[in-house]
């Protein structure tokens, strides 16, 4: 066996690992230290002798490494007896662990690795170590980032989990709903660093949406009654599903209006309609909204035949339930395809008097835009270029630049 | 990403297998899809009836041709498949080695390519 092979039973295994292993330890550093201490001796003795079961070897030398580090631990404190019996007592349970409480365990896991006490980089990080079972490599390469950057953003969230006595155990009641809306952000965040890179020279990054994805399915499966998780996974779904037509042969970003739909990946739309119906049991939440708009995108046969109207109901709810400038601008653009570029520019200047975005490509990008129909294309020109200079995307950029070019 | 399809391929002998204790496969295959789509891989999985009951149509003719199943010479018959979508074609492979299969059985892995593998004209 092969360092690919050692890397895919840890993409399936290393969730169900530290959590088992968090939970007899009651310390999740050193769980996470424990497993990857196991997947390093995994890549070492792997290739000269294939273990019979390699989900059970990885197990049985992850739990070794962390009773070795207990005991080193308890040595210290001169608490070896009371550990050691600590453990035996765990060892026995083990050997019953029914799959629901694994379940719980994943999702407890799900839940620490996005823990409100932790810096957003280091929840986005442990999360997909942890809980994705990626390496400090493939993280750094997914978010553009060098591998030391993640190793220290691991390191201190497990010392700020440690610091700040982090339970293991699943929130529960109002609290629980609130830590779930911080789990789904964090999967949104890689989700969007995938969909739309924010630096860089490639606009999509599908391999790093697809762990969001991923993810958002494990979540749906072990939390099946909560809609906004079909809301998030039914937006990642349908977002996806446009990824095959987003860009050209020579890696171009393609816009909405011009992406050849046929390229639209019907599969996953069906995955993302059918994760919208769970999402809406209850009426929709912020996820589910973004989700129904993709999903009027995703069922319309082209721009012109898009139900505009319906997209603008659906952002004014969503301003409702999350006001966001972000939500502002998407409706100015739903209102200009359903009433005229008029009145979506008032919306728009009303966020640039407010100053709402500051900074931000996207209120010049949509500005220009609205300028161009109106015929105002001086003005729209300047927009357009001030867009440019904000936008770090350089896919994005060149397109940006091209449009102005065409004003002249 | 690309997905796998996992595909089963039984002979008389592991067809016998599995219908002799199928309970037991059924429980054990139950609980290997609940496995796949708490992992977030599992897209679809199918098993197939008795292909006695099954009929071919085939096209070598002008016209295409019906006619009852089973296929004749065939040592390996498709059973059933699941369908994943995973990080590599070296998990697909870890999957594959999980699937609750009677002796005899086999497990042909294949890969689905995206539609952005299509290629694109450039217009």
């Amino acid at each position: 066996m092969g360092t690919a092979d050692v890397e895919a039973v840890w993409r399936i295994e290393s969730a169900r690992i530290v959590a088992a292993l968090t939970r007899f330890t009651g310390d999740f550093g050193l769980a996470e230290d424990a497993a990857q201490e196991a997947v390093a001796e995994a890549l070492v003795s792997w290739p000269l002798a294939s273990p019979a079961n390699p989900a059970g070897w990885l197990m049985a030398t992850a739990r070794r490494r962390a009773i070795d580090a207990i005991r080193r631990r308890a040595a210290l404190r001169d608490r070896y007896a009371l550990v050691a019996a600590d453990l035996a007592a765990d060892a026995a349970v083990d050997e019953g662990i029914g799959p629901d409480r694994i379940d719980d365990d994943v999702l407890a896991l799900m839940f620490v690795s996005c823990h409100p006490v932790l810096s957003p980089e280091a929840r986005v990080a442990l999360t997909l170590r942890v809980v994705g079972g990626l390496s400090s490599e493939e993280i750094a390469r997914a978010f553009l980032v060098p591998v030391p950057t993640v190793q220290a953003r691991i390191t201190r969230g497990k010392k700020t989990i440690a610091a700040a006595g982090v339970p293991f155990e699943l929130p529960q009641g109002a609290e629980r709903r609130e830590r779930l809306g911080g789990v789904l952000s964090v999967l949104y965040v890689i989700f969007t660093e995938g969909s739309t890179a924010t630096s860089g020279d490639r606009l999509l990054r599908p391999d790093v949406a697809y762990e969001a994805i991923r993810l958002a399915r494990t979540l749906a499966a072990l939390q099946p009654d909560e809609p906004e998780v079909h809301g998030l996974l039914a937006l990642c779904e349908l977002t996806a599903a446009r990824f095959p037509a987003r860009t050209g042969p020579d890696g171009s970003p393609v816009l909405l209006d011009e992406q050849d739909r046929r390229r639209w990946d019907l599969s996953a739309i069906r995955r993302g309609l059918a994760a919208l119906a769970k999402a809406s049991t209850r009426g929709l939440g912020p996820y589910g909204l973004q989700a129904a708009i993709a999903a009027t995108h995703a069922s319309a046969p082209s721009v012109e035949a898009t139900d505009w109207d319906r997209i603008v109901v659906l952002y004014e709810a969503l301003g409702r339930v999350a006001p966001s400038p972000v939500v502002e601008l998407n409706r100015a653009v739903a209102v200009a395809m359903a009433s005229g570029p008029a009145q979506a520019l008032a919306i728009v200047d009303e966020l640039i008097a407010l100053d709402r975005l500051p900074g931000s490509h996207l209120v010049p990008t949509v500005r220009g835009e609205l300028l161009a129909r109106l015929g105002r294309r001086p003005e729209a020109r300047a927009e357009l270029e001030l867009a440019a200079r904000l936008c770090a995307n350089q896919r994005e950029r060149s397109v940006l630049l091209r449009k102005a070019a065409r004003l002249s | 990403m690309p997905k796998y399809l996992l595909i089963m391929r039984g002979t008389d002998e592991s067809n016998a297998a599995m219908m002799a204790d199928i309970d037991e496969m059924m429980a054990t295959t139950r609980q290997f899809i609940e496995e796949m789509v708490k992992a977030g891989v599992l897209l679809a999985a199918e098993g197939l009836d008795d292909p006695g009951q099954g009929v071919v149509v085939d096209f070598s003719g002008e016209a295409p041709v019906v006619t009852d199943g089973p296929y004749g010479e065939t040592k390996e018959l498709f059973g059933g498949f699941f369908l994943l979508d995973v990080a590599s074609k070296q998990e697909a492979v870890e999957w594959a080695k999980r699937v609750p299969a009677a002796p005899g059985a086999k497990i042909e892995v294949r890969r689905v390519p995206g539609s952005d593998e299509v290629p694109q004209v450039d217009k």
